[in-house]
C-alpha cells in the first residue's frame, strides 16, 4: 500500500461526495418532471415522442400497470435484439462478415443486456457486427439504466406520496431519463473518451506493422460511444472481449479514474434524490453514509490484499504486490479500486482480472455482489434494493423504540415485510440453489479451470453475478455452453425482474398509505445509530447466507495458501 | 379480581401446569400457529426417526443428544406459552367462581319470578334488591342503589347506580348493598362483560395481532432464507469431495432459524394483555394494546385528570367597597348548607381566614337550595337574603345590581379570576353585590413532569375542558399540557380526534358518558371508564375498572412495553446467528479444508461438541428469556434517539456478543462432562 494509492481512493470518494447533491437535484427535477435547462433544447424532442407514441405523461399509473408496462417493454426489447444477434449475418454494419449468435448465447447476452447485467459469453470484437453492438446492445445500455432510475423514482414516490393511488408514469420516467440525463451526459462524454484514445468508426479492424515488424489487425468499431453509457449505467458489457483492461476502451490513468466515476456518480446521486422526495435530504445521507461505509471496508480489505501480494510468490523472490492479471497502467491500486467499484455498483466492467486476485482479495468483489448489488448499487436498483433492507431493517428494530414500526412517515406492515422479505430471499434462492446444482451435474463441472476452492468460486461467482445483474466474470469459467448460457440467462431475468415486482407492490402499498409525522417518539432513521443498524442488517441478512459458499470458496482459497497451496 | 401484589413468576402452582400443558401444545393443529417451532418440531421428528433408522458415522449418543435438545427447544417454546396463559386461567377461575349461579327476579306483570341468569334475554327487566348479585349487565331503568363493584374492579367502596344520567350501567356479579333497582338487560348469556374478561384473561379468544402476524412473515422468510443456505450445503461440500451428515447440517438449520423470538412470540403477547389485566384495564382486543405505543396524542379531560376533582376556594374579593370580612362572612352562611367539595372548601377559608367561628344556621333560617335553572344557592335567615351563584346567574337574579359600579367591577374581577384559571363564584346579599369567591383549579402534583415526560416520548397532550378558553389557558400553563380545548363539547371532541387522524395521528381519549360514546369509539385507544354508561362502555377499545383517567398514560407506556419487548428479542434472535455461524461452519467444514479450523474464533474443543454447545446455547436461551418475556422489557419514558440506542446497545449488542460467551461456557461444560 502507498499513500498514493489511499490518495487516489481519498479523493474518488471526495469528487463523488462533491457530485451527489448536483446530479440529486438534476435527478429530482427529472423524478418531479421539473423543467430544466435542457428543457429549451429537447422538450419539443419530449413532445415530440409522446405524440408520435399516443403517450399521456401526466397519467399516473398503478403499480399493477407500471409494473406490466415495463415488462412488456422489456419483454419487446429482449425478442428485438435477439433477432438482431440471430440475424446479424444478413444485416448490414458488419464489416467483418460474421454469422448469426448461436441460440444459447443469443438467449443468454439479451437476457444480460435487457437486465442491465452485461454478461458476456463471447468475445465481442470476435463475434458481434457494428450493428449488433449498437442496435442489439448499446440501446440496452441506456434503456436497462433508464429503467432502473425509473423504478427508483416509482419506489420513492411510494414514500413520498400519502393516501395516492398511483405511483408515476413509467413512459414519462423513461423518456425523461434517457432524453435529460444519460444521452446528454453521453454525449460529452464520449467526445473525452474519443479524445483520450478511445476509437469511434464504423470500419471493422485495421492491420498495422508493429515496433517487432510483425503485422497485426486490431479490431475497432463505434467504441467511445458504447463505453460512455457502459458506465454510467452501470452495464458492463465492453465492446472488446478484455473490457476496461483493453487501451482501446480504458486508454490512461485518467480515463480509469473518470470510469470509476461515471459508475459510481448516478448511484450517489439518486441517495439525495430520495432524501429530498421525501422531506429530508439527512434521510439520502443516512442512506449513502451506510452504502459508503461497507465500500470503503471492501476496498480497504482488496487493496490492502492485492497490495500484500501472494507470499508463496514471494518465497520465489517476486517482491511487491499481486500484479498477475492486472494492467501496469492501472496498477494494485487502481485496479484494486475498480473491482470493488464495479461489483459494488453492479456495473461488471473490469480492467484487471478478478480470477488472479488474492483470495480474499477477490472475495470482496464476490461478496458485495452478494448483499445485493445494494452497496451504491447500479443505477436505481442499487437505492431501491437498499430501501428494501432498510425496511427490514426498521421493522426488526423498529419496535425497541416501542412503536409499530415507521419509515419516513410509513407504517411498515405485514404486507411491506412480506413483500421485502420476497424481494430479498431472491438472491440467496437463485445464487445458491444455481451453484448447487452447477457444483453436482456433469456440464456444470465442466466448466471451472481451476480446481478446489477456487474453481468452487469460479462457479459462485458466475452466478452471483448473474442473479445481482452484476455482469462481471470471475473469469476461468468456460460459460460459452448450452447449460451456463441457459442456466446464467434464468438467473439474471428472475435476478432482475422477481425483485422489481414485489418492489413495486410495496411501493403500491406504501403510496396508498397516510404519512405518519415524525415526533420525539418516531424511530430515527438519520444519524450514525441508523447508519450502523443499516448495515448490521444488511450483513446478517444479505451476507451471512452466503458464508458456507464462501467459506468452501475463497476463505478456504484463502487458508489454503497460507499453508502453501496454491490452486 | 383485585389488583393483586405482583405475583412471582415462578411459582410451582405455575409452572406444574404449565409442563403438562407444554406437552399438549406438540399438537401439530396448534403448533402449526407458530410455522418457526412447527419446523422445528418437523427437524426434530425427521433426526429422531434417522437416529433409529439411518447411519451417517456419527457417534449415536451424539446424535441422541442432539435430537433431545431439538425437543427441548420445542417444548421450551410451548412451556412459555402454557405459562403465560397459565397466570391468565388462574384470574378466569375466580371469576368464574362469581358469574356461577347467578338468579335473577325477572318482572313478570306486577310480580317476579325467580329465573336462573342464563334465561334472561336482552329487554328483559329484572328487579335486584339489598343483598342481591346482579344478574345479567344492564341498564338502571328505575331505582337508585349503592353497588359494591368489587368482584369486578377490586374497590371495596360502593358506587352508586340510578336511573338515567351518566352512571346507569350495571355489571353481573356485583353486589347491590341498599336500596332496590330495576335493571334493563343489555345483553344475552355468555356476551356479558363477565364472559368477555374471562374470555380475554383466558387468552381464549387471542388472535394475532396485525404486528405480531408481520413479525412471524418475517420469521417465516428468514426461516426460508436459511432453509436456501443450508439445504444448499450438501452439494458445495460434494464439489469439496466430501460429505456432511444430516445431523449437522439440521443443528446447523435449527440455531440460525429465530426460535429465541418464535417460541416466545404468544407468551410476548399474552403477558402484555395480563399486565393491563394486573393493572385494571381491559383491553378489548390485543390491536388495542399495540395502537397504545403508537398513540402520538392524549385528550386528557381537565377534572380529574390534570387537575383534582374539586376546585378549592382561594380568596375572597370583595366589590363596592364592601368589607372583605361581610363577604366571608356572607359567603361563610351561604355556604354552611352546601355539602358540595367548592361550599365545604368555602367554609374552611372563611374559618381560617378571617377567625369566624360560625358552625350552625341561625335559627329559622331557610336553606335556599341549588337548582340547575337558577344556578344559584344560599339561605334566608329571616333577615337576611344571601345568594351565592354563578356570576352571570346573580347578575340576572337582582337586575337592579346590574348597572351599579359594584357591577362593573365584578365583571372585572371575574375576567382576572378567569385569567388566572379559576372560576368565580359572586356573593350578593338582598340584591347588593358583596364580590367574589375565588375557586382555583388544584393542578394535581406531578403531573406537569408527566406530561414533559409524554413530550420527551413524542406524545403531545391536549386538555379538554368545559372551562371558557382563558381559565383553560391558564390552567393548560401551569399543568404543562401542550395545547387545550376549551367550552368543549362532545362534539368539539369527536372533531378534533378526526382532525388528528386524518393528519396521520394516533388519538387516546378516555370517557365515561354517554354522549363520549362517538369520540371513544372514534380515537384509535379510547379507554371507557368502569363507572360509565353502558354505550360508553361498549364503544372504548378498553375499560378501566379502577375508572381513573390518569391511567391512560401508563396505558401508552405498557402498549409501548409490549412492543419494545417484541423488537428487543427478536433483534437478539437475530444478532445471535453470527455466532453460531461462527460456531457450526469450522466444524462442519474442517474435514473438508483443514485451514478453515481458523475460523474457530472460540477455540471450540472439536466438531461434535461446537455442533452441541450451539444447539444446546439455542435452546437454553428460551427458558433464560422467558421471564424477560413476560415481565417486558425496562421501560422509561424517553425519546425515541436515546431509546434506541440504550436497547441496541443491551439487545443488538448484548446478542451479538453473548453467544459467543454462552456457547464457549457450554462447550467447556461438554467437553468437561465428556459428553462429546
Amino acid at each position: 500500500m502507498t499513500l498514493q494509492g489511499w490518495l487516489l481512493i481519498a479523493a474518488f470518494v471526495a469528487v463523488l461526495l462533491a457530485l451527489t447533491k448536483p446530479m440529486g437535484l438534476w435527478l429530482h427535477a427529472l423524478y418531479e418532471g421539473h423543467r430544466t435547462p435542457l428543457h429549451s433544447v429537447l422538450g419539443p424532442v419530449e413532445r415530440g415522442f409522446y405524440r408520435l407514441s399516443g403517450i399521456d405523461p401526466d397519467e399516473d399509473q398503478s403499480w399493477r400497470r407500471y409494473a406490466v408496462h415495463m415488462l412488456v417493454f422489456n419483454a419487446a426489447l429482449l425478442a428485438l435484439t435477439y433477432l438482431v444477434l440471430r440475424a446479424q449475418g444478413l444485416l448490414p454494419l458488419n464489416p467483418l462478415g460474421y454469422g448469426a449468435v448461436s441460440e444459447p448465447l443469443a438467449f443468454n447476452t439479451a437476457v444480460s443486456f435487457t437486465t442491465n447485467t452485461n454478461w458476456q459469453s463471447y468475445g465481442g470484437e470476435s463475434t458481434m457486427s457494428n450493428l449488433s453492438q449498437m442496435l442489439g446492445l448499446t440501446i440496452h445500455n441506456f434503456l436497462s439504466a433508464a429503467t432502473g432510475i425509473a423504478l427508483a423514482f416509482a419506489f420513492f414516490r411510494g414514500f413520498a406520496r400519502r393516501s395516492a393511488t398511483g405511483i408515476g408514469n413509467f413512459w414519462a420516467d423513461m423518456t425523461r431519463v434517457t432524453l435529460y440525463l444519460l444521452l446528454p451526459i453521453c454525449v460529452v462524454y464520449a467526445l473525452f473518451l474519443i479524445a483520450s484514445g478511445v476509437p469511434q468508426t464504423l470500419a471493422g479492424s485495421v492491420d498495422v506493422s508493429t515496433l517487432e515488424g510483425i503485422r497485426q489487425t486490431l479490431a475497432l468499431g463505434p467504441v467511445a460511444s458504447q463505453e460512455a453509457i457502459k458506465m454510467l449505467g452501470t452495464n458492463g458489457g465492453g465492446f472488446f472481449n478484455a473490457n476496461s483492461a483493453h487501451p482501446f476502451e480504458n486508454p490512461n490513468a485518467l480515463t480509469n479514474l473518470v470510469q470509476m466515476l461515471s459508475i459510481f456518480v448516478i448511484g450517489f446521486g439518486l441517495t439525495w434524490t430520495f432524501g429530498k422526495a421525501v422531506g429530508n435530504t439527512r434521510q439520502g445521507w443516512a442512506i449513502l453514509a451506510a452504502m459508503l461505509t461497507i465500500f470503503l471496508v471492501g476496498t480497504a480489505v482488496t487493496y490492502s490484499q492485492e497490495a500484500a501480494g501472494n507470499p508463496i510468490l514471494h518465497s520465489l523472490g517476486a517482491a511487491g504486490g499481486n500484479m498477475e492479471g492486472k494492467d501496469v497502467r492501472f496498477g494494485v491500486v487502481g485496479s484494486a479500486l475498480f473491482s470493488v467499484v464495479t461489483t459494488a455498483a453492479s456495473c461488471g466492467a473490469v480492467n484487471a482480472m478478478h480470477d488472479s486476485f488474492t483470495a480474499l482479495g477477490g472475495l470482496i468483489p464476490l461478496f458485495n455482489i452478494q448483499l445485493g448489488e445494494v452497496v451504491i448499487g447500479g443505477v436505481g436498483a442499487g437505492i431501491y434494493g437498499f430501501l428494501l433492507f432498510a425496511i427490514l431493517a426498521v421493522f426488526v428494530a423498529g419496535l425497541m423504540v416501542g412503536r409499530t414500526p415507521e419509515y419516513v412517515g410509513k407504517k411498515i406492515e405485514g404486507r411491506e415485510v412480506k413483500l421485502a422479505v420476497l424481494a430479498i430471499a431472491v438472491l440467496p434462492l437463485m445464487i445458491l440453489g444455481f451453484t448447487a446444482i452447477a457444483s453436482v451435474t456433469e456440464a456444470g463441472l465442466a466448466g471451472p479451470l481451476n480446481k478446489g476452492p477456487h474453481g468452487f468460486s469460479e462457479i459462485l461467482y458466475a452466478f452471483t453475478s448473474a442473479v445481482g445483474n452484476n455482469g462481471s466474470a470471475f473469469a476461468g469459467l468456460s460459460a460459452n455452453t448450452p447449460f451456463y448460457n441457459g442456466l446464467l440467462g434464468v438467473a439474471m431475468w428472475v435476478g432482475r425482474f422477481f425483485i422489481i415486482i414485489p418492489m413495486l407492490a410495496v411501493a403500491g402499498s406504501l403510496a396508498a398509505k397516510k404519512h405518519t409525522p415524525a415526533t420525539a417518539g418516531s424511530f430515527p432513521t438519520t444519524g450514525p445509530l441508523w447508519t450502523g443498524l443499516l448495515i448490521g442488517i444488511v450483513l446478517i441478512v444479505g451476507g451471512l447466507t452466503f458464508l458456507p459458499g464462501l467459506a468452501l470458496g475463497p476463505i478456504a482459497d484463502h487458508f489454503a495458501m497460507i499453508r502453501g497451496q496454491l490452486f | 379480581m383485585a389488583r393483586t401484589p405482583q405475583k412471582s413468576l415462578f411459582t410451582a402452582d405455575l409452572i406444574v401446569p404449565a409442563i403438562g400443558d407444554a406437552f399438549r401444545k406438540l399438537d401439530p393443529r396448534e403448533l402449526i400457529r407458530n410455522p418457526v417451532m412447527f419446523t422445528t418440531a418437523v427437524v426434530a421428528v425427521l433426526l429422531t426417526v434417522l437416529l433409529i433408522a439411518g447411519h451417517d458415522g456419527l457417534a449415536a449418543g451424539f446424535k441422541i443428544q442432539l435430537v433431545l435438545w431439538l425437543w427441548l427447544t420445542v417444548l421450551f417454546g410451548t412451556f412459555a406459552e402454557a405459562l403465560a396463559e397459565g397466570r391468565g386461567k388462574a384470574q378466569a377461575a375466580s371469576l368464574r367462581a362469581t358469574k356461577a349461579d347467578l338468579i335473577a327476579k325477572r318482572l313478570r306483570g306486577d310480580g317476579f319470578e325467580e329465573v336462573p341468569a342464563s334465561a334472561l334475554r336482552v329487554g328483559d327487566v329484572v328487579l335486584v334488591e339489598t343483598g342481591d348479585l346482579i344478574p345479567s349487565d344492564g341498564e338502571v331503568v328505575a331505582g337508585v342503589a349503592s353497588v359494591n363493584e368489587a368482584a369486578i374492579t377490586g374497590e371495596s367502596a360502593p358506587v352508586i347506580r340510578e336511573a338515567g344520567g351518566d352512571r346507569s350501567a350495571v355489571t353481573a356479579g356485583t353486589r347491590v348493598i341498599s336500596d332496590r333497582i330495576q335493571v334493563r338487560v343489555t345483553v344475552n348469556p355468555g356476551q356479558g362483560f363477565l364472559d368477555r374478561m374471562i374470555a380475554l384473561v383466558e387468552g381464549a379468544e387471542r388472535q394475532k395481532t396485525p404486528n405480531e402476524i408481520a413479525l412471524t412473515i418475517l420469521l417465516v422468510g428468514l426461516t426460508i432464507i436459511f432453509l436456501i443456505a443450508v439445504g444448499t450445503i450438501p452439494s458445495f461440500a460434494s464439489y469439496a469431495g466430501g460429505s456432511i451428515p444430516i445431523s449437522m447440517l439440521a443443528a446447523l438449520f435449527i440455531t440460525l432459524i429465530p426460535t429465541t423470538i418464535a417460541a416466545l412470540l404468544s407468551a410476548i403477547g399474552i403477558a402484555g394483555m395480563d399486565r393491563l389485566v394486573r393493572f385494571n384495564v381491559l383491553a378489548k382486543s390485543g390491536r388495542a394494546v399495540e395502537a397504545a405505543g403508537d398513540i402520538d396524542v392524549l385528550l386528557l379531560d381537565k377534572t380529574g385528570t390534570i387537575t383534582i376533582g374539586d376546585r378549592q376556594a382561594t380568596e375572597f374579593r370583595p366589590v363596592g367597597g364592601t368589607d372583605v370580612g361581610e363577604l366571608a362572612e356572607a359567603a361563610l352562611l351561604a355556604s354552611l348548607a352546601d355539602e358540595t367539595p367548592e361550599g365545604r372548601s368555602i367554609v374552611v377559608l372563611a374559618r381560617e381566614q378571617f377567625g369566624l367561628d360560625t358552625s350552625a344556621l341561625p335559627e329559622g333560617a331557610q336553606v335556599i337550595p341549588f337548582t340547575a335553572q337558577t344556578r344559584i344557592s344560599g339561605v334566608d335567615t329571616g333577615g337576611r337574603v344571601i345568594q351565592k351563584g354563578a356570576v352571570q346567574a346573580i347578575l340576572k337574579a337582582n337586575p337592579g345590581a346590574g348597572a351599579t359600579t359594584a357591577a362593573t367591577e365584578l365583571r372585572r374581577i371575574t375576567d382576572e379570576i378567569a385569567r388566572a384559571g379559576g372560576t368565580p363564584l359572586a356573593v350578593a346579599v338582598d340584591g347588593r353585590l358583596l364580590g367574589a369567591i375565588f375557586l382555583k383549579d388544584i393542578v394535581k402534583a406531578g403531573i406537569r413532569e408527566r406530561f414533559g415526560e409524554l413530550r420527551a416520548m413524542g406524545i403531545r397532550t391536549v386538555m379538554i375542558t368545559g372551562d371558557n378558553p382563558l381559565t383553560a389557558a391558564s390552567i393548560a400553563a401551569e399543568a404543562g399540557v401542550d395545547d387545550f380545548l376549551a367550552e368543549a363539547t362532545p362534539e368539539d371532541k369527536l372533531e378534533l380526534i378526526r382532525k388528528e387522524q386524518q393528519g396521520g395521528r394516533l388519538v387516546a381519549m378516555c370517557g365515561d358518558g354517554t354522549n363520549d360514546a362517538p369520540a371513544l369509539a372514534q380515537a384509535d385507544v379510547g379507554v371507557a371508564m368502569n363507572t360509565g354508561t353502558q354505550a360508553a362502555r361498549e364503544a372504548g377499545n378498553m375499560v378501566d375498572l379502577d375508572s381513573d383517567p390518569t391511567k391512560l398514560i401508563e396505558v401508552v407506556g405498557l402498549g409501548k412495553q409490549l412492543l419494545m419487548t417484541r423488537g428487543a428479542l427478536t433483534t437478539f434472535s437475530v444478532a445471535n446467528d453470527v455466532a453460531k455461524y461462527f460456531a457450526i461452519i469450522p466444524a462442519m467444514f474442517v474435514a473438508l479444508y483443514p485451514g478453515l479450523g481458523v475460523l474457530n474464533v472460540m477455540g471450540l474443543s472439536g466438531p461434535e461438541s461446537a455442533i452441541l454447545s450451539a444447539i444446546v446455547f439455542n435452546a437454553l436461551i428460551i427458558p433464560l428469556l422467558v421471564p424477560l418475556a413476560l415481565k417486558g422489557v425496562a421501560y422509561r419514558p424517553m425519546g425515541a434517539g436515546p431509546l434506541l440506542a440504550r436497547n441496541l446497545a443491551v439487545y443488538g449488542l448484548g446478542g451479538l456478543v453473548a453467544p459467543f460467551i454462552g456457547i464457549k461456557l457450554i462447550d467447556l461444560a461438554v467437553t468437561g462432562l465428556g459428553l462429546a
